[in-house]
Parts: C-alpha cells; sequence; structure tokens
C-alpha cells in the first residue's frame, strides 16, 4: 500500500480485523483514508467493503454476536476501543444509506432532526441551517416551497439528496456513502455524483460502490477489496490503468465479480 | 373452465360470510336501538335512580363506566407501551423474552372472571383500596394489558430499520431514536390496540363485580376511593334482580344502547388521536 505524504491523514487502520460470530468479515485490513479525498471502496459482494464502513461510525456496533480487533485511528483516537463514546463518533463520521431513509416527518423536520437530538433549541439558528443544508445538497430549489409537506412525498433522487442534507446539518467531518446509487435512476445518480464531486471541498468522503464507473468517475483513490482482504490501494487512475495485482486486473475487466 | 367455477364459489362463498357478519352486527344495533330507544330521555341521562331503579335515570352508572374506562387506559396504557419499548427494543432477544412473550400471550387468555377475583384479593383487600373505581381501573388495566402490550409490539416492529439507522447515524442516543423517530411512527398502530381495549374495559362486567361496582347508589361517586353504578353491571342487576321485571327490561336496553354510543365515542376520540398521528408524520 502506498502512503502519499502530501496528503493529511484522517482515517488509520492498522491491522483492523472483523468477526461476525466465527465469520471472519475483515483480514488484517491496513489502509490510510486522506483527507477531502475520495475514497471509493469496490469488490465482489461479501467482500467486505459494506462492513468496514460501516466499522467507521460504529454502525456494526448494533449488530449483536460481533468482534472487532486492531486499530483504526480516527482524529487522534483509536474508535475500535470498547470505552468509546459512539454517539460522539456518529457525530462526526455521517452516513448516507443504500436506500434513501428519510423520517416520516417533514422535510423540514428530517433537517432538523440532527441538529435537535444534539440539543440545538435556537429556531432561527435551525431555520438557517435548514436552508443551507438543503442548498449544499442541491435541493433547496427544488423543494423551497413545500419544507412543510412529508418527505415521504418526494421522488427517490430527491429523498437520498435529503439524506444528504440532513447528514450535512450535523457538521461531520468525514461522510460515508453506503452505494447511495443503488436504488436511483440515471438522472438521479449523475445529480448524486455531482454532488460527491462538490462535498469533497469540505469533507473526507468514504464511499462503498458496486459501481465501477462511479468508483472511477468521483474517486481519488480506490481499494480494491475481496474475500475480507484488502488487495489493492491506490490512486484511482492507476488501479483503472495500471494495477499492480492480478485480482484487480481480473475484477475491473470482468472476469469475476 | 374448471378454475373458474372454482373462483365463482369461492368469492360467493367469501361474500356470504361478510353478508352473515353484517347481519349479526346490524342486527345488535337495530334490536339495541329498538329497544332501548324509547327508554331515553333527558331525565335517563342525567338524574339518579328512583323507585328500586324502575324509574328515573341512570346517569351514575354513565358517569362510572366513563370513569373506569378512562381509568384502566391512563394505567394500562403507559405500563403496556412501556412492557413493548423494553420487549422490541431493549431486551437482549433470547430464552427469558420468549418466556415473558409467552406469559403475556397467556395472560390474554385468562377468564375475566379471574381477573375480578385477583382484584379482589390484591387492590380491594391487600392494598386497602377497597371497593372503588381505583381498583375496579386496576382490575380492568391487568385485563386489557395484554392486549394493549401486543398491539404496541406490532407497531414498534412495523416500524422499518432503516430509519433507526438514520436516526443513530447523526448522533442520536438509542432513547432519543425512540422517542423521537420509533414511537411517533409506531403510535398509529399503538392507538388501534387502544381503541380495542376501551370497548373491552366498557363492556367488561366480570371484573368490576367484586372490586368497584354498586347495584345501587344514591350519589356521583366523589373520589377514586369511592365505590360506583357501572352500565354493564347495572344491566346484569336489572336483568336478575328485583321485583318489576317489565320496567326493568326496558331499562336495561336503554343502558345498552347508551353503552353502545359511550364506547362508540369514546373510540371516536381515540380514532382522532390516531388519525392526527398518521397523517401527523407531518407536525
Amino acid at each position: 500500500m502506498s502512503t502519499d505524504i502530501k496528503n493529511k491523514i484522517k482515517i488509520q487502520a492498522e491491522n483492523v480485523n472483523f468477526y461476525y460470530g466465527k465469520h471472519h468479515a475483515i483480514k488484517n485490513l491496513n489502509i490510510n483514508i486522506y483527507d477531502n479525498k475520495v475514497t471509493a471502496f469496490i469488490g465482489p459482494s461479501g467482500c467486505g467493503k459494506s462492513t468496514f464502513l460501516r466499522m467507521l461510525n460504529k454502525m456494526n456496533d448494533l449488530v449483536p454476536n460481533t468482534r472487532a480487533e486492531g486499530s483504526l485511528i480516527f482524529e487522534g483516537q483509536n474508535i475500535l476501543e470498547k470505552k468509546i463514546d459512539v454517539v460522539s463518533i456518529r457525530k462526526k463520521v455521517g452516513m448516507v444509506f443504500q436506500k434513501p431513509n428519510p423520517f416520516p416527518k417533514s422535510i423540514y423536520q428530517n433537517i432538523a432532526y440532527g441538529l435537535e437530538v444534539n440539543g440545538i433549541k435556537d429556531k432561527n439558528f435551525i431555520r438557517e441551517k435548514v436552508e443551507d443544508s438543503l442548498k449544499k445538497a442541491a435541493l433547496w430549489n427544488e423543494v423551497k416551497e413545500r419544507l412543510h409537506t412529508s418527505a415521504l412525498m418526494l421522488s427517490g433522487g430527491q429523498q437520498q439528496r435529503l439524506c444528504i442534507a440532513r447528514c450535512l446539518a450535523v457538521e461531520p467531518h468525514v461522510i460515508l456513502f453506503d452505494e447511495p446509487c443503488a436504488s436511483l435512476d440515471p438522472i438521479s445518480t449523475a445529480k448524486v455524483e455531482e454532488l460527491i464531486l462538490e462535498l469533497k471541498k469540505y469533507y473526507t468522503i468514504v464511499i462503498v460502490t458496486h459501481n465501477m464507473q462511479q468508483a472511477a468517475r468521483v474517486s481519488d483513490y480506490t481499494a480494491f477489496m475481496y474475500l475480507g482482504e484488502l488487495i489493492e490501494c491506490d490512486k484511482t487512475e492507476v488501479i483503472f490503468t495500471i494495477p499492480k495485482e492480478e485480482k484487480t486486473e481480473q475484477y475491473l475487466s470482468g472476469k469475476f465479480g | 373452465m374448471k378454475q373458474k367455477i372454482y373462483q365463482i364459489l369461492g368469492f360467493s362463498i367469501i361474500t356470504a360470510c361478510v353478508v352473515i357478519t353484517l347481519f349479526f352486527l346490524a342486527s345488535i344495533i337495530y334490536l339495541i336501538t329498538v329497544k332501548g330507544f324509547h327508554s331515553i330521555s333527558w331525565e335517563f341521562l342525567t338524574s339518579i335512580p328512583r323507585k328500586s331503579m324502575t324509574e328515573g335515570g341512570v346517569a351514575p352508572a354513565i358517569l362510572g363506566t366513563f370513569y373506569l374506562v378512562i381509568g384502566s387506559i391512563l394505567i394500562a396504557l403507559p405500563l403496556g407501551v412501556a412492557c413493548a419499548i423494553y420487549l422490541n427494543e431493549y431486551s437482549p432477544t433470547g430464552y427469558m423474552v420468549n418466556i415473558i412473550r409467552m406469559s403475556i400471550n397467556n395472560l390474554a387468555g385468562v377468564p375475566s372472571v379471574v381477573f375480578g377475583l385477583f382484584g379482589l384479593a390484591v387492590f380491594v383487600n391487600l392494598f386497602g383500596f377497597g371497593v372503588s373505581i381505583l381498583s375496579g381501573s386496576l382490575t380492568l388495566a391487568m385485563l386489557i394489558l395484554p392486549s394493549i402490550i401486543s398491539a404496541s409490539q406490532e407497531a414498534l416492529m412495523a416500524v422499518p430499520y432503516s430509519i433507526r439507522e438514520a436516526s443513530l447515524a447523526l448522533g442520536a442516543t438509542h432513547w432519543q431514536t425512540i422517542k423521537k423517530t420509533v414511537l411517533p411512527t409506531a403510535m398509529p398502530g399503538i392507538m388501534t390496540g387502544v381503541i380495542l381495549s376501551i370497548g373491552r374495559a366498557a363492556g367488561e362486567t366480570a371484573p368490576i363485580l367484586f372490586t368497584a361496582a354498586t347495584f345501587y347508589r344514591r350519589s356521583y361517586p366523589s373520589s377514586i376511593l369511592d365505590e360506583t353504578m357501572a352500565l354493564p353491571y347495572h344491566i346484569y342487576a336489572l336483568m336478575t334482580e328485583g321485583t318489576h321485571p317489565d320496567k326493568q327490561v326496558a331499562i336495561a336496553y336503554g343502558c345498552a344502547l347508551i353503552l353502545l354510543v359511550l364506547v362508540l365515542l369514546v373510540s371516536a376520540f381515540a380514532i382522532i388521536i390516531r388519525n392526527k398521528y398518521r397523517s401527523g408524520y407531518v407536525h
């Protein structure tokens, strides 16, 4: 794995292992995730890429009978330690899920939610933050007339951008995207990708995707995983043109998947 | 061709079942209304019984039943919802939880007169609440608790896991997630449980027989430790005791009609709350 000295490391994984019961889902993973860059994880289903993503905001803690080993340093803390405050980690590491999952509440409340649970009561501040987040997620113009109608009335693509806006409102440092376009049509997909490219100016982004073209389009770094191991991670243009490992080349050319 | 005949046959049987059910339902309402209607008057609704219950009104019984229903819902709703939240959101899945779930389901099958005896032994005697609205409400609450718990549990289970994840991923605690997302989403289902329980609590005679109800009372109950008249028990008393069966039967039907309308009104109120939550996805 190459280390890029020019860039600041945001998350550093060292010998990370993860188990679902007896199943060894992530094996000795070492990787650096750089600040203000997009890092994409690709690989066939079940390779552990989503599991790794969900380790970064402690979502795997919700799954019973799981175990993590190694160190995952985020802003100077090993977040795999037991005594870590998961709530504060999740505030700093936001997540956008595979299927849009807005709350069954109004558009406005969907965004305000994250602020309210973090103890913010100032109505004016919340109102400004809602507008600001929706603008950043390129949704403001489509919804500004109907902020107080149900979020469930929006289209799938709009819902996903709402979920991104909701995530932005709590000002995370890192945003995780778990196959964010898996259930979207091509036009909505293009909008979300455009947004990711815009957002990387302000955030560190990690994206898991099944779509290799998507990884090529949006990411600066690409990591290829297979059967729980990190096979190769490098600059995206390197991975897609001259991969070092045979497995990576085979996967990218569609020989298995 | 054969399939077509089977289909027609199948649909006909289903339709017939619906018609029969509706027939019973309609005839109950019709009978009670026709037989009870001429007993109803302003005096009947607002005054206390006179001349060994052959004249006057049934106001204390109406009020008593109203108190008992509200009392039992106020006790059973928070208890039941709390139990359902514990079982669904907090308890580790496993052997103990299955036993608790099974016990709750079994509780639903206990005959209501057994609850009555339990209420007498525990609330009336042991706790010393006496024969009172409080004892009756507690006993009725025990009776409706299982259905409130299981309706709440089903409602909680129907809340998609994805929106819990969404909430937690925003840095909400487990408790905030339940309070702000899971519970409001489950509320319509929980209210359905409440609506069904209202009818049950209003109509049951056996649980209040030994714990709350009195045959005859000259005044309105003034505290929750007073015994009270109640519509179902009043109907029972009118039909089985007394010396003027001719007059009493008419009054009994009048009481039945009032009971029906009372359940309808209280349920309608609960339905309004439910609909508010349903559309209330947007407050």
